[in-house]
């Protein structure tokens, strides 16, 4: 503390360690991989740092006998409305460092939640609601292109559908593990995320950092990502997962590419990416052979041959201003779904300034999409995934109101396995074991317990669903998509009524 | 018989086991207690180690060995096996504090009481249905369960 440097002294956090009950069990020290605690053996008991605190909390959910407490340092710059604390501090940091600030996560600036906003039904007197612990619930959805029309012809055993139907993602709940690639997270979270999805019945998305082949017996359940690095894409691959998808944008930086630092690529990142040992794995912004919607038709085209056509073939973009016109061309170009990740979508690692301030909220994006695409008559032809800032059930309930057929949650899935959004991701040094692939830390992700968590997490959310869907009348998640009906906001303006395709509450 | 397995893939070296071993083995049963005042004044030791070696590390007891070692090298009849519940037990009243099973256990699970000339050893926390340990470890590193040896 006397040779920090001044920059340093304005730090997030401070530890307040309680001596009447700190045993110097030391677990904090250990557990902390930031050196914030230590053993001083002049005072022989820990003592620590409040410079490096980056407030994950470990420490204090580890602390056996709840000495320990993490809070915001209370010192407080003089208040100023424009001059926010953090711009002051960002301005501090990069005048040391002149470089980029780097974040992770999804943002955290106030920008309007709109989930929190809209309201659903429920029966009353008029139409029966349904309880979903007596009576059939039924939240089996399935991704991709649907036929305008059925045609039936006649056999000797009856009726038979005529209508070839393309392949589907089956679905035994509307939510999906978003994608987050093997070398960002480490691959107990993999091994995680595959076993859950595959008891689940639901899928996975391996991001754009390959699959491993040990993980590919959990193929029926895995969507396999192609991004603008390539990485770790093959023909194996491409035939490995259920579904592939092409990843153009990702709602935390739209427009940016990714960058995976070397110190992050260790042996078995290096073999699943096909990229050096220790070398930087850099995704570029744009895909180099994507410069039009004809382009991107001919690689949706590509992996659907390079795959036979049995598993559909989607493209994931971020939320961004002209979102709905790009989803059309996407869905005219062949995409079986398209996901869309709103501005409060996570990452690994992106600069802060694009984190908070490029791309816009998924629920007017996904309204957006939804309506363009029923007005053009082309909504059957692919399914809509909405992803970025799905807090809980409710939010899954009204995306899929708001048009979603399904949704994809990351932050969620990551929360579940104790992430506490410190959003230090891009250090590789997660306490939580989750962003770190450090053999010591990466460790720290049991995949027995975090399988079990995610699978916990999808389990009570679809019984909430089910509940919210009783409560409303309807015994089917098809009978709630699109059905803005069910929906009613409070507060918003008339655009944004207009946008959403709601009404207000009361009207 | 149920014993305690660990597993170094998910140890993750917090030795929260030890905390928990040292507190349930305290006569307070007071973590705090037990940490600021039994364990200097009594000389209380957990009977868990928690040994490290770069980024591996494991946490080690009493594997209540069907033929112990300790028990065939105690000069004194303090260590015995129990062959009715499997388990090694150890009668402090009768240790001479003579360290022959610490130089025989081949998993160096023993270890020497602080204070007195007497040993300090696992018990499967008698008393208690899932030992403290198993209890504690927050990433299921520790696991008490049959898996079909005696």
């Amino acid at each position: 503390m006397a040779f920090t440097p001044i920059g340093k002294k304005y730090h997030d956090f401070q530890v307040v360690r309680d001596k009447d009950a700190c045993i110097n069990c030391q677990v904090c020290v250990r557990q902390c991989s930031y050196g914030v605690h230590t053993f001083d053996e002049n005072r022989k008991c820990v003592v620590h740092d409040n410079s490096k605190c980056i407030g994950c909390h470990r420490c204090e959910a580890l602390c056996p006998t709840d000495a320990l407490l993490i809070q915001e340092k209370a010192s407080d710059f003089k208040a100023n409305a424009c001059w926010r604390p953090e711009f002051i501090k960002y301005i501090y940091k990069q005048a040391e460092t002149g470089g980029v600030l780097l974040t992770g996560m999804g943002s955290p600036v106030n920008i309007p939640v709109y989930w929190d906003r809209l309201l659903l039904d429920a029966s009353q007197v008029t139409n029966p609601s349904i309880d979903p612990l007596r009576e059939p619930m039924e939240l089996t959805t399935f991704i991709g292109a649907k036929p305008d029309a059925l045609a039936f012809e006649q056999t000797p055993d009856g009726p038979k559908l005529a209508t070839k139907i393309g392949p589907q993602l089956r679905l035994k709940s509307p939510i999906m593990f978003s994608a987050m690639s093997f070398g960002s997270i480490n691959f107990n979270l993999h091994i995680a995320m595959a076993r859950a999805a595959t008891e689940l019945g639901i899928f996975y998305n391996t991001g754009e950092g390959g699959l491993h082949p040990s993980l590919y017996k959990y193929g029926a359940n895995t969507i396999v990502q192609v991004a603008s690095g390539r990485f770790g894409v093959h023909r194996d691959y491409l035939n490995a997962g259920g579904g592939i998808e092409i990843k153009v944008g990702q709602g935390a930086k739209p427009g940016i590419g990714g960058h995976l630092p070397g110190e992050k690529i260790n042996a078995k990142v290096s073999e699943t990416r096909m990229v050096p040992l220790g070398s930087d794995a850099i995704s570029p912004a744009p895909h180099h052979d994507i410069y039009s919607i004809e382009d991107l038709l001919q690689l949706i085209f590509a992996l659907k041959e390079a795959s036979q056509y049995r598993v559909p073939v989607g493209v994931k973009i971020a939320a961004v201003h002209n979102v709905a016109a790009i989803a059309s061309g996407i869905v005219r170009a062949g995409a079986d779904y398209v996901a869309i990740d709103g501005m409060r979508g996570g990452t690994g690692a992106a600069p802060g300034m694009i984190r908070d301030n490029v791309g816009i909220p998924i629920e007017l994006a996904l309204a957006a999409v939804d309506q363009r695409l029923r007005d053009e008559g082309i909504r059957g032809q692919a399914s809509v995934i909405a992803a970025g800032g799905i807090r809980c059930s409710a939010d899954v309930v009204k995306a899929i109101a708001l048009g979603a057929d399904a949704v994809y949650i990351g932050t969620a899935a990551l929360l579940a396995v104790g992430c506490t959004l410190c959003a230090r991701c891009y250090t590789g040094k997660c306490p939580w074991g989750i962003a770190t692939n450090d053999p010591s830390l990466a460790k720290r992700q049991n995949p027995d317990k975090a399988a079990k968590q995610m699978a916990n997490l999808i389990r009570a959310w679809s019984h909430e669903i089910e509940e919210m869907l009783g409560g409303m009348g309807l015994n089917s998640i098809e009978s709630l998509r699109g059905n803005r009906d069910k929906l009613r906001a409070v507060g918003l303006s008339q655009t944004e009524l207009d946008i959403l395709g709601v009404r207000h509450a009361g009207a | 018989m149920k014993k305690v397995y660990p597993n170094k893939e998910v140890c993750i070296g917090c030795h929260l086991c030890e905390v928990a071993c040292l507190t349930a083995h305290s006569k307070s049963r007071d973590v705090v207690i037990a940490y600021k005042q039994e364990k200097d004044a009594l000389g209380l030791s957990p009977c868990k180690t928690v040994v490290h070696a770069g980024p591996a590390c494991v946490a080690l007891s009493c594997r209540h060995c069907e033929e112990p070692a300790c028990v065939a090298a105690c000069i004194s009849g303090a260590l015995t096996k129990n062959r009715e519940t499997g388990r090694t037990e150890y009668d402090e009243g009768k240790c001479v504090g003579c360290w022959s099973c610490l130089m025989a256990c081949p998993f160096g699970s023993i270890r020497r009481h602080p204070i007195k000339e007497k040993i300090v050893k696992c018990d499967l926390c008698a008393g208690r249905d899932i030992p403290a340990c198993v209890e504690a470890c927050p990433n299921w590193a520790l696991v008490y369960e049959e898996r079909g040896e005696k």
